[in-house]
């Protein structure tokens, strides 16, 4: 017991506690209540078709916020600033979208608005995003909110409907984990190569049904963008969420953001936010501890993100597991790829690299993008297309002559947006071709049909671009630290 | 939502591990509005050539397993991607339950929103599944929600673990909307406790 008494509680169960509507009763499970709903134009459709059969309004407008991300093309403005949309099934989406929004008075940061961008990175761009809250959104990679102490994590489209008819949700109290990352990160290793090493270590179902904490000294040293990368892809780890406990790098970050609290408001939100941390002698149902020294830049071989190694280790052999089951998973993963086992994938010569996604489209990666490629031109036999998170960034970047680093460079400097993360918008790999990529997801065919992805650091795919092959950044004559 | 009454379905197995949401439906079939047609797009890198003829190999292609509503997968099935087009498509296909060791977390819960049976089972459970529909495609499996019971061809009863509100919803054709609907006061009393502090109206 702590000194007032209560049960040490951990992050995860201050937030889940205080958003209980109605505790498990008669066979049903918790009514949690949402704080943040974010809304994209891919999982909403249905869930609006909902409320309407039903004559239903939207509860809470203002805790509901739609943009436009997943189909929307990344090509460049016309000359009347408009950005075409020629696919005539995404063209209906982004309208159905908006009359959505207009008909039930959510706000909408659609294509063409300056605020526009990846759900996942627009919220905490605004100050939305903040400790303690609870936020949803019919996303799997809602997760990354996580990095603020929030509980965040992705819905499917019923579920939408739930929370935008009645701001709630029915949800089993997931169980707790922790994952302590201790000691300093290398040069060259980043808050990507920390995560594809978690999800090497637990697997991609090992984190089902639990919340993971991501705590320890590497995690703490981590800015606000590489902490958000991290808890982006928990989910890939199959866990619920992910989640940071704040501290002055998560104050700060949120400080004078447009959405962030004013005044006496903010003194008071942010003596909130500082009991949000788990007490001493709170305790998770599992842990696990990696050693950041021991890291080293990460690269994906196989067919989901669990099938990550060290770049300088070599593709395993499928006859060397035990189990049957992981056996026929490894080769056909390889089969996909085309890769042999032993087979190391430095020097793998590869067609695109793709730097952008909600993993990693901060200003912060396009900065460690940058830094490799300024003064460096793009390998001839590269595709390398830069697509910022969002509006915002996209202004950054060219404030700080990013855009100028990267079309100097070779490379495609685009529109914000997920583009070739889902390839649902025209950006994607053709069948065959071969991808090193900042996004989260290397399943078979999830960055075009037939396309083949080396998930990676955005550092790691930079310096691929440059050599048009899989390449150890640290092997560059580039300052690092 | 059709109440999910005791039934009897043909097996198929695909023992294949960690099968992802990107397979079950590929993205590119996303851009609809609807939730209906999408039964077609199931598993379709997996089921048509380049030209749109059904790969003769894949399982589902198989004459002899057109008739299955109970698939029968590898661990960790639906990771990924929390698209609800996922069981939407499996539905749309004639699915009413998947077999599996475990769930990823989200389809799960899309699944019992859209009467698609998750069942768990253990391994060995799994296994002589999966061999019975590789040796005869006839093989059927009794499902009972109510009971939480399935029935192999062998007699064998075997129980299967289901969220009890989900599982009064699915058994009574209800979805869990109208429950949370009924709790407004206890929803309004919430939100008087706890004012917001964001507000997204005042930033588009």
């Amino acid at each position: 017991m702590s000194a007032n008494g209560r049960r040490p509680r951990t992050l995860f169960e201050k937030v889940w506690d205080k958003h209980v509507v109605r505790a498990p009763s008669n066979g049903a499970p918790t009514v949690l209540y949402i704080d943040l709903h974010l809304v994209h134009e891919v999982t909403s459709p249905q869930a609006f078709t909902t409320l309407r059969e039903r004559g239903l309004k939207v509860r809470r407008p203002e805790r509901t916020l739609a943009t436009m991300d997943h189909s929307t093309p990344t090509t460049p403005r016309n000359e009347l600033g408009i950005i075409p949309v020629p696919d005539a099934m995404a063209a209906a989406q982004l309208d159905v979208m908006r009359r959505n929004c207009e008909d039930f008075g959510i706000p909408l940061y659609e294509l063409g608005n300056d605020k526009q961008g990846i759900v996942h990175v627009i919220g905490p761009e605004q100050g939305l995003t903040q400790p303690g809250m609870t936020i949803v959104c019919g996303d799997s990679h809602t997760s990354t909110h996580g990095a603020f102490g929030a509980l965040a994590f992705g819905i499917g489209t019923s579920e939408v409907g739930h929370v935008l008819a009645t701001q709630t949700l029915l949800q089993d109290r997931p169980g707790s984990m922790a994952v302590r990352v201790e000691g300093r990160l290398q040069p060259g290793v980043t808050a990507k190569d920390i995560i594809l090493a978690v999800i090497a270590e637990i697997g991609i179902g090992g984190g089902t049904g639990h919340v993971i904490e991501y705590t320890g000294e590497a995690i703490r040293s981590l800015g606000m963008e590489g902490r958000m990368t991290v808890c982006n892809m928990s989910i890939e780890g199959g866990a619920r969420a992910g989640m940071v406990a704040p501290d002055d790098t998560t104050i700060d970050y949120i400080s004078g953001r447009p959405c962030a609290p004013q005044g006496e408001e903010w003194d008071q939100a942010v003596a909130n936010w500082r009991q949000l941390p788990g007490d001493e002698g709170a305790t998770w149902d599992r842990e696990v501890v990696l050693d950041a020294a021991e890291l080293t830049p990460m690269i994906t071989y196989g067919t989901n993100p669990g099938m990550g190694m060290r770049i300088t280790e070599r593709v395993p052999d499928p006859d060397s597991l035990g189990d049957p089951a992981a056996k026929l998973a490894l080769d056909k993963a390889l089969t996909y790829m085309g890769l042999q086992p032993g087979q190391s994938l430095l020097g793998k010569a590869v067609d695109v690299v793709f730097v952008g996604s909600c993993t990693n489209s901060r200003i912060s990666d396009l900065r460690e993008a940058a830094r490799i490629v300024r003064g460096r031109k793009v390998a001839d036999s590269v595709r390398m297309m830069v697509v910022p998170g969002s509006q915002p960034v996209k202004r950054q970047a060219e404030a700080e002559g990013l855009d100028e680093v990267f079309r100097a460079a070779g490379a495609e400097w685009r529109e914000a947006g997920c583009s070739m993360c889902i390839a649902m918008n025209g950006d994607q790999l053709q069948p065959g071709q071969y991808a090193v990529s900042t996004s989260n997801r290397n399943f078979e065919g999830r960055q075009g049909k037939g396309g083949r992805s080396f998930l990676a650091s955005p550092l790691t795919a930079a310096a691929s671009a440059i050599h048009g092959a899989i390449t150890d950044v640290r092997t560059l004559q580039t300052e690092l630290a | 939502m059709e109440p999910v009454i005791p039934f009897t379905g043909q097996i198929v197995a695909m023992p294949i591990n960690d099968i992802d949401t990107d397979q079950i439906i590929p993205a590119r079939f996303l851009k609809t509005t609807d939730s209906a047609g999408l039964g077609k797009n199931l598993f379709a890198d997996w089921r048509y050539e380049a030209d749109g003829t059904p790969k003769a190999d894949f399982v589902l292609n198989q004459p002899q397993h057109a008739k299955a509503t109970v698939l029968v997968a590898g661990d960790n099935f639906g990771c990924g991607s929390s698209r609800e087009h996922a069981p939407w498509a499996l539905k749309g296909s004639g699915f009413r339950a998947v077999v599996s060791t475990s769930f990823a977390d989200i389809f799960r819960n899309n699944a019992l929103q859209n009467g698609l049976l998750p069942l768990q089972v253990d391994e060995e459970t799994q296994q002589q599944l999966i061999s019975l529909a590789q040796e005869d495609a006839s093989t059927t499996l009794r499902v009972d929600l109510e009971q939480q019971t399935l029935t192999l061809p062998d007699g064998r009863e075997v129980t299967f673990p289901i969220d009890g509100f989900a599982r009064h919803c699915l058994l009574n054709g209800i979805d869990q909307l109208g429950y949370l609907q009924s709790l407004e006061d206890e929803i309004l009393a919430w939100e008087e406790s706890h004012p917001a502090r964001v507000n997204t109206l005042a930033t588009a």
